[in-house]
């Protein structure tokens, strides 16, 4: 097509009209970015913004997730740069208080009358320690359990165990049957820490002994702690076989194939295993003390929080967003789209499994130990566990050997221990 | 009188983009990362000038020295035997692909096959086969009827640091052979001939005329080895994770300053130490600058002219 210098002008000014009134039209329109780790998610949040967006049909927001293992890096360099998103997917306890620390998020206490509602131990997640402001709407809870298979546990007629040793003779049972009694292996090291979180509350004396740690009144060389760790090593006899080999893919692997009866595990599996196996039918239990009668306590945290970046140019569309994400409303679509238990208060799952650990959760939790008080500093008491644990397990150092250099390198940066 | 000097030295205008590139990419992330380990850090915010404390505190205070040292000492460990490895069976696979004769094509190119892959497939691809519940390789030492051997190889401290440097070596060795038959194909037949003459035998000619002559590509070789396995990260951090697992028994320098810079990957975030990791990597460069400029000089002595 051979262009007239006619044609070219009109289209010309159609191009510059264009450019000029776009933005005049747009006015009204807001625009949001919504960073997130959550790669897997990314269908369900593009739904929870549509909900949104019924009620505000003026803020348009794009959600955008970066791999979880690089997340960190990418949204801690984009904030120094002074840009970043409007609405910011943190991390929970020492993994978000940095950035608030910082100046990059907006204090959200006055902001989001909502937050009132939520439990303490919920806000602590997203808490900057040092001026006690929260950062963060918490967006959803976990608990680190024993998952187990019921068709196995119907065909071997077993029960959910109410003693250790109940427990025990259980996963012998199991192991003769020729199934793994446990899924768990030590390939990774964070892996020994959800065993950890499922294992050792109950022999650590839960809460008392969470409290005298994180306060310094006592350490991690205390004898109820070096029990908690015997304990976990009781359970060895009953892992796969090379089990040091054993890493986290081939962990859910075996058990979703019903190669193995029992799985050490966070909630957040439920939806994993699903996929992996639709059949497979799950069961869950909180490890048992030492008689039925003695306290059990059943692991928690925070998974993180939605806050927003301090730099928004948009802080009042941020903020109705943030606000919308606090309400039981979306709690409620969070839980039966996402299969995770919300954090928002009074939101009852419709999943009789995550309903039966709400349950549970009133009934006995405890924070998740390292997790929760010990990853505000470097060596963070997650690494320190997890490395020990891996030594312990493979059999390189004693369980004394672990805690003192646990404790070690903890002294080096947590101020109730340097005192 | 600045266009007259630029008139005559004109070669510094043609030297600009390479030195802005240099500058930019270089010198500047050096000097900054130099910077950064001057001052104590804060989560994100830098803090107070503190010297060269976050020196100190990576050499002597533990937990950091141990962690230091440990990742040192396998770095070592991890160059000793790829070095090794590839000065034989590398120099012994060079000279025979140098004779022509029918399938050494093809085996050349086998073994250069791997070092076209990608680090991170590399390291996937292995994770896959030496897993002990299905994995390939134990399966296959259990049909040879070596089931005695099977190993959780990367889940052991004993064998992890070693298996882990088999499979670079696996994708590496392709390199320096290919180096290495260039240079030995750079040798004139007349010295060999000569030898011959005099009456030298196979390996007589090989350990006085081919090794003298080959020797500056090895040397090249085995600095280039070093500095990359000093800077080395991805193999590590793909197959055994950030803090090197398992007990840090695959802890190299690259996983440790990573771990240390952005926090362990694996406990889904926890404030990175930007100072100690600058001086991480600072230390990391001074044992990569300080040893390949020995060697340079070294190389340079011992070659020989016939």
């Amino acid at each position: 097509m051979i262009m007239t210098r006619k044609t070219l002008v009109i289209l010309t000014v159609i191009a510059c009209l264009g450019l000029v009134l776009t933005p005049a039209a747009m006015a009204e329109k807001v625009n949001l970015t919504f960073w997130s780790w959550r790669t897997e998610d990314v269908d369900a949040y593009n739904k929870f913004i549509a909900a949104f967006n019924e009620k505000h049909p003026d803020i348009n927001i794009e959600f955008v997730a970066y791999r979880n293992t690089e997340y960190n890096t990418i949204l801690a360099t984009a904030l120094q740069a002074g840009s970043g998103p409007d609405i910011i997917h943190l991390r929970a306890y020492g993994g978000m208080e940095p950035l608030a620390k910082a100046g990059y998020l907006m204090a959200l206490d006055r902001k989001v009358p909502e937050l009132a509602n939520f439990s303490r131990d919920v806000l602590l997640g997203a808490t900057n320690r040092a001026d006690g402001k929260v950062y963060g709407v918490p967006f959803a809870v976990q608990t680190v359990q024993v998952l187990y298979n019921k068709a196995i546990f119907r065909e071997l007629g077993l029960q959910e165990p109410s003693t250790w040793d109940e427990f025990l003779q259980l996963a012998a049972k199991v192991k003769e049957a020729g199934y793994i009694p446990f899924a768990n292996g030590g390939k990774e090291g964070w892996t020994l820490e959800t065993y950890f979180g499922a294992v050792a509350p109950t022999f650590y004396g839960g809460n008392t002994f969470f409290d005298e740690v994180t306060t310094g009144k006592t350490t991690f060389t205390d004898p109820r702690f070096k029990a908690a760790i015997e304990r976990m090593l009781e359970l060895r006899p009953y892992l796969p076989d090379q089990y040091m080999g054993v890493g986290y893919t081939d962990m859910q692997m075996l058990f979703a194939q019903e190669m193995a009866a029992m799985f050490l595990a966070g909630i957040y599996e439920l939806g994993t295993l699903a996929q992996m196996n639709p059949d497979l039918e799950v069961g869950l239990f909180v490890v048992p003390a030492e008689t039925a009668d003695q306290p059990k306590f059943l692991t928690m945290y925070v998974d993180g929080s939605y806050g927003i970046n301090a730099a928004t140019k948009h802080p009042e569309a941020a903020l109705e967003f943030i606000r919308f994400l606090a309400t039981e409303e979306y709690g409620t679509m969070f839980t039966n789209t996402l299969q995770q238990i919300s954090a928002v208060p009074g939101v009852e799952p419709d999943n009789e499994l995550l309903a039966e650990v709400v349950a549970l959760m009133e009934e006995s939790s405890s924070p998740y130990l390292m997790l929760t008080a010990f990853r505000y500093g470097q060596p963070s008491g997650s690494t320190l566990l997890q490395n020990e644990l891996q030594g312990v397990f493979a059999g390189e150092i004693t369980v004394d050997e672990a805690l003192a250099n646990i404790q070690a390198g903890l002294e080096t940066w947590y101020e109730p221990f340097r005192k | 009188m600045v266009i007259r000097w630029f008139q005559k030295n004109i070669y510094v205008l043609f030297l600009l983009p390479g030195l802005i590139l240099y500058t930019v990419f270089m010198v500047y992330p050096l000097t900054s990362a130099l910077g950064f380990s001057l001052f104590s850090w804060d989560g994100l915010v830098r803090g107070a000038y503190c010297g060269l404390d976050n020196f100190r505190t990576v050499l002597q205070q533990a937990p950091y020295n141990i962690r230091f040292w440990n990742a040192l000492k396998h770095n070592t460990i991890f160059f000793g035997i790829t070095f090794v490895l590839q000065s034989t069976l590398g120099l012994f696979l060079a000279v025979l692909f140098t004779r022509q004769r029918r399938g050494y094509g093809l085996l050349q190119t086998l073994f250069f096959l791997p070092y076209t892959l990608s680090m991170v497939i590399v390291g996937f691809l292995w994770l896959l086969l030496l897993n002990p519940t299905w994995g390939a390789f134990n399966k296959a030492l259990h049909l040879l009827g070596l089931g005695k051997w099977a190993q959780p190889w990367l889940g052991q401290t004993e064998t992890a640091l070693f298996t882990v440097i088999m499979v670079n070596a696996w994708r590496w060795l392709g390199f320096p052979i290919l180096v290495f038959k260039a240079g030995l194909q750079g040798i004139s037949e007349e010295y060999h001939e000569a030898a011959r003459v005099d009456g030298a035998n196979g390996w007589q000619v090989f350990r006085y005329i081919t090794l003298p002559l080959v020797m500056p590509t090895i040397g090249m070789v085995t600095i280039l080895t070093f500095i990359w396995i000093f800077n080395t990260f991805e193999l590590v951090f793909v197959m055994q994770g950030s803090s090197g697992n398992p007990y840090y028994s695959t802890d190299i320098l690259g996983t440790f300053f990573y771990r240390t810079a952005f926090g362990d990957s694996t406990t889904g975030g926890e404030p990175g130490q930007i100072g100690i990791a600058s001086a991480i990597a600072i230390l990391m460069f001074l044992i990569v600058a300080i040893v390949s400029y020995f060697g340079v000089r070294m190389i340079r002595q011992s070659e020989v002219e016939y």
